[in-house]
């Protein structure tokens, strides 16, 4: 008879293990359901996993890669500390549309005026504010009324879309559009533009943009602000013992605020990022599931900042991966979200092992 | 508000919450039983295509139910077997299924298309049905609308009267000590799980075989996450279920004809208002507690 007996402390070794084989079983399952759809498994996950990172067109997809990871990569970060405190912000996909929305806005307002020194920061802080703003939401809710944080992010998640469609037909809708829903485009406004820094590196650009930028440095202040500072000591208590963090000084509602301003402020800030390059205008369909997706993101990389860089790359490997391969092999689009589901149901299974031990006994059930 | 008719609105509210609150009725019992399965929405899509599937090849309805019962229940299993047997984090792992449901239904439900109709029976009821107006907006629905009823009323009698309810409300509020007692903490559990799951998927597919009738990627549209939202409504209590589902049901419904009607207000934005008002719901009835180990992961040490 197995049984499972908790350790007492984490597994160091199955921390790092676990993710690995959690994409390893992913693969495997994802193979699965390629030969059950009566594809070749072979090809499919050679066409998602391999191809884009050493295939032929690895010069086209490498700068892709990065453009898709810095917005995963910003938002899962936001969450992380949130999500290590036991605050639940779901909604981050609401948060990095309203911080678009509100940047676009701030673009828009300038239109055509060439003041990038001042526009573009004015756009970052607007979206950063809007994220943030959306994000208080449910802390104030949360923290004055003891409503489900969870819920009521989500909601606005719904509430987010419906406000991009309306104003991308209706307040933003580009005069000079000829009628077809969407804003102006940001990324022909050069004082608005979120181009590629170094479009002469590589014979498709090199996909760096300040949004990966400040990925990147995200990361390294995060990394600071977890290991070095009280902030992310007092976030990691309130997560394991919420009591033991209250005698020792950390005020809950407080924290609730931060890890939310915190989370909300930076979806916003790769909304911004994104409404003002790679998508580059206000539409419909600008929501790309990044803020759900981020999710998957914060927690295959262990509520960690290396580990979220590196899993934020992974994912977006999938979604290259994955568009590259619906159309050869005839899959909907939300084939990736199958794959994506699947990689967090197997990365929390195998987690199992990072903190219990399988022990064989015989006879007496626990 | 000339043009709308006040009958024909009351009997689509009726039939807009049905879904919302079969889902909710399943998501309340998982919850009685201390487990917060945050699926409802991923669970409700997968019902809706396997029911929209099912009833189609089959051309009967009941059929139709059934696939989507049992489809609902198949994805609430691994939600079971992860946060029961590996002892995973609930909300993490509902969230997965979440993710998992809208791509696995659109996956299936991917250029499906055909021409058979599938007939959900209505049901007039004798007598009662004859009523002005009354008899129009509560008793010519079909035998969902009905067995949904039904169903609160016998959950609500099985929490309340019965020792197998005792019981799954004992693993609920003190899993440790129900344990103790010699109760099969996972064991109920589980089959509380699939319960759940099978609601939910038999409101999805209420959502694909009656109220829309069509398959659409993400049709369910956030009615799970309502779902979950009219428990918290209900404070965990079957009865008031009925009063929420129908109150949101009532929100759909007349946003809908508000906008057939063409008011001042633009319809993109009236579309927004089921969501504000489950906030708003949220926000007033805040105060309620739920079952104590609700959420809580489970693990019998020696």
């Amino acid at each position: 008879m197995l049984r499972l007996e908790k350790r007492p402390q984490p597994s160091k070794a199955w921390t790092y293990a676990a993710p690995l084989l959690a994409v390893v079983i992913t693969i495997l399952l994802g193979g699965v359901l390629f030969w059950l759809l009566g594809k070749d498994p072979i090809a499919a996950t050679r066409m998602i996993f391999w191809d884009p990172l050493f295939g032929d067109f690895a010069a086209f997809y490498l700068p892709e890669l990065l453009i898709k990871a810095a917005p995963l990569i910003l938002i899962a970060i936001g969450l992380s500390f949130g999500f290590q405190a036991g605050i639940w912000n779901i909604g981050a996909e609401g948060q990095y549309i309203i911080g678009a929305i509100c940047a676009a806005g701030v673009a828009l307002a300038f239109y055509p005026l060439e003041a990038r020194w001042m526009i573009f920061p004015l756009m970052i802080v607007a979206g950063i504010a809007g994220g943030a703003a959306w994000a208080m939401i449910p802390a104030l809710l949360r923290v004055y009324f003891k409503t489900n944080e969870i819920l009521v992010s989500l909601m606005l998640v719904y509430v987010a879309e419906v406000l991009i469609n309306a104003f991308s037909v209706g307040l933003m809708r580009n005069p000079d559009g000829m009628g077809f829903p969407g804003s102006r485009s940001l990324k022909e406004y050069p004082a608005a533009a979120n181009g590629d820094l170094f479009p002469n590196l590589g014979s498709f650009g090199s996909g760096i943009h300040w949004g990966v930028i400040t990925a990147l440095f995200a990361v390294v202040v995060a990394y600071v602000f977890l290991t070095r500072h009280r902030f992310g000591f007092n976030v990691r208590l309130a997560g394991q013992s919420p009591r033991a963090a209250a005698f020792s000084g950390v005020n809950p509602n407080r924290l609730i605020i931060l890890c939310m301003v915190l989370s909300g402020g930076m979806a916003g800030l790769a909304g911004m990022f994104e409404v003002a390059g790679p998508s580059g205008q206000i539409l419909g369909s600008f929501p790309a599931y990044y803020g759900f997706t981020a999710i998957i993101v914060a927690f295959l990389g262990r509520l960690h900042p290396i580990g979220i860089m590196l899993a934020g790359l992974l994912m977006a490997l999938t979604y290259i991966g994955g568009d590259a391969a619906l159309q050869p092999l005839q899959l909907p689009s939300a084939s990736i979200q199958v794959f994506q589901g699947m990689l967090l149901f197997s990365l929390l299974a195998v987690d199992v092992l990072t903190n219990y031990r399988i022990r064989f006994s015989k006879g007496a059930i626990a | 508000m000339g043009d709308i008719n006040i009958i024909f609105l009351l009997a689509a509210v009726i039939v807009a919450s049905t879904p919302i609150l079969l889902a909710a009725i399943g998501e309340l019992v998982v919850e009685r039983a201390g487990v917060l399965n945050l699926g409802v929405e991923g669970m409700m899509i997968t019902g809706a295509v396997c029911g929209y599937i099912a009833g189609h090849e089959t051309s009967s309805a009941v059929a139709g139910f059934a696939g989507a019962a049992v489809g609902g229940a198949c994805v609430a299993a691994i939600f079971g077997v992860l946060t029961l047997f590996l002892l995973t984090n609930q909300v993490a792992t509902g969230l997965a299924l979440t993710l998992f449901g809208v791509g696995l239904a659109a996956m299936v439900g991917q250029g499906y298309s055909t021409d058979t109709q599938v007939l959900v029976p209505k049901l007039a009821i004798p007598l009662l049905s004859d009523i002005p107006a009354i008899g129009h907006i509560f008793f010519k629905h079909d035998l969902l609308v009905y067995i949904s009823i039904a169903l609160v009323a016998a959950v609500g009698y099985f929490l309340r009267h019965t020792r197998g309810g005792l019981v799954l409300r004992a693993v609920g509020e003190n899993h440790e000590a129900a344990h103790a007692l010699g109760y099969n903490v996972r064991l109920i559990r589980f089959g509380a799980i699939l319960f759940g799951g099978a609601c939910a998927g038999i409101g999805g597919a209420y959502i694909s075989l009656v109220r829309v009738p069509q398959w659409t990627d993400g049709i369910t549209a956030g009615a799970g996450w309502i779902a979950l939202a009219i428990v918290v409504f209900a404070s965990w209590k079957p009865g008031r279920l009925v009063a929420g589902a129908y109150l949101f049901g009532g929100v759909t419904a007349l946003q809908l004809n508000l906008q057939a009607t063409g008011l001042a207000i633009p319809v993109e934005y009236l579309s927004m208002s089921p969501y504000i008002a489950t906030i708003v719901v949220l926000v007033v009835l805040s105060g309620s507690r739920g079952p104590g180990s609700l959420g809580k992961t489970f693990h019998a040490s020696r």
